[in-house]
């Protein structure tokens, strides 16, 4: 799964909004927060499969924590955008 | 037609209680022995003829697979209505709970959920004043 496509759909970016927000998220909370902040009323089972696009970018990590599993943000894909196309020193001149 | 009973199951009905009533702070209405188990109710002290709040036993052996993957999911068994989900939070950590998810603030509620000990997890929310 490339970044590009992970990025591509405005659900999915929400949920990594709501992830910087805050790290260690339930799937019950990132549904409520998509719910009650964003008007995003996808099923849970929709947001599950986004989460697994996430995943497999690897844009979020899972783990188990007590007897939850919880989702956390990482950026690091993110830096082959800024790798491929970097930002020119004199761009503000422009 | 009113809604007089709700409840949760849990894994100890002593527990529970003790958790609902001290931890919490409701107060118990019913305990009838009933065998191995009993039928204990809880109300609030601040509406004590209201809903009553049954602590099930979890021993169906459907109960506990339903529970695990609600928990799993971070998906509460049920919701309290507090008045002011920070000052509940710093209360309850005080007296040792857990929360999963911290006071957020979700535009027209506030909410935040705890682990009951018994097997649930618990959503507390506070409803804004609408503007």
């Amino acid at each position: 799964m490339d970044v590009y496509r992970a990025i591509a759909d405005p659900t999915r970016r929400a949920i990594l909004d709501e992830l910087v927000d805050r790290s260690g998220q339930s799937l019950f909370e990132i549904c409520a927060r998509l719910t009650m902040k964003h008007g995003i009323n996808s099923s849970r089972q929709a947001i599950t499969q986004h989460l697994g696009v996430l995943e497999a970018a690897g844009l979020i990590r899972t783990r188990r924590e007590g007897r939850s599993k919880l989702h956390w943000f990482q950026g690091g894909p993110l830096k082959a955008i800024a790798e491929r196309w970097p930002i020119a020193t004199d761009e503000r001149d422009m | 037609m009113r809604i007089h009973l709700a409840g949760v199951f849990v894994d100890d009905q002593q527990k529970a209680l003790r958790f609902y009533t001290e931890t919490l702070g409701f107060q118990l209405k019913h305990n009838i022995p009933l065998g191995e188990y009993a039928w204990i109710t809880v109300v609030s002290p601040e509406d004590p003829e209201g809903t009553e709040f049954l602590l099930e036993p979890d021993a169906h052996p459907a109960v506990r697979p339903f529970v695990k993957a609600l928990v799993e999911d971070g998906i509460p068994s049920t919701s309290f209505a507090v008045d002011d989900v920070q000052a509940e939070y710093e209360r309850l950590q005080a007296k040792g709970v857990q929360f999963v998810q911290p006071p957020t603030d979700l535009g027209p509620v506030i909410t935040a959920i705890l682990d009951d000990t018994c097997g649930n997890l618990i959503q507390i929310q506070e409803e804004k004043p609408q503007p």
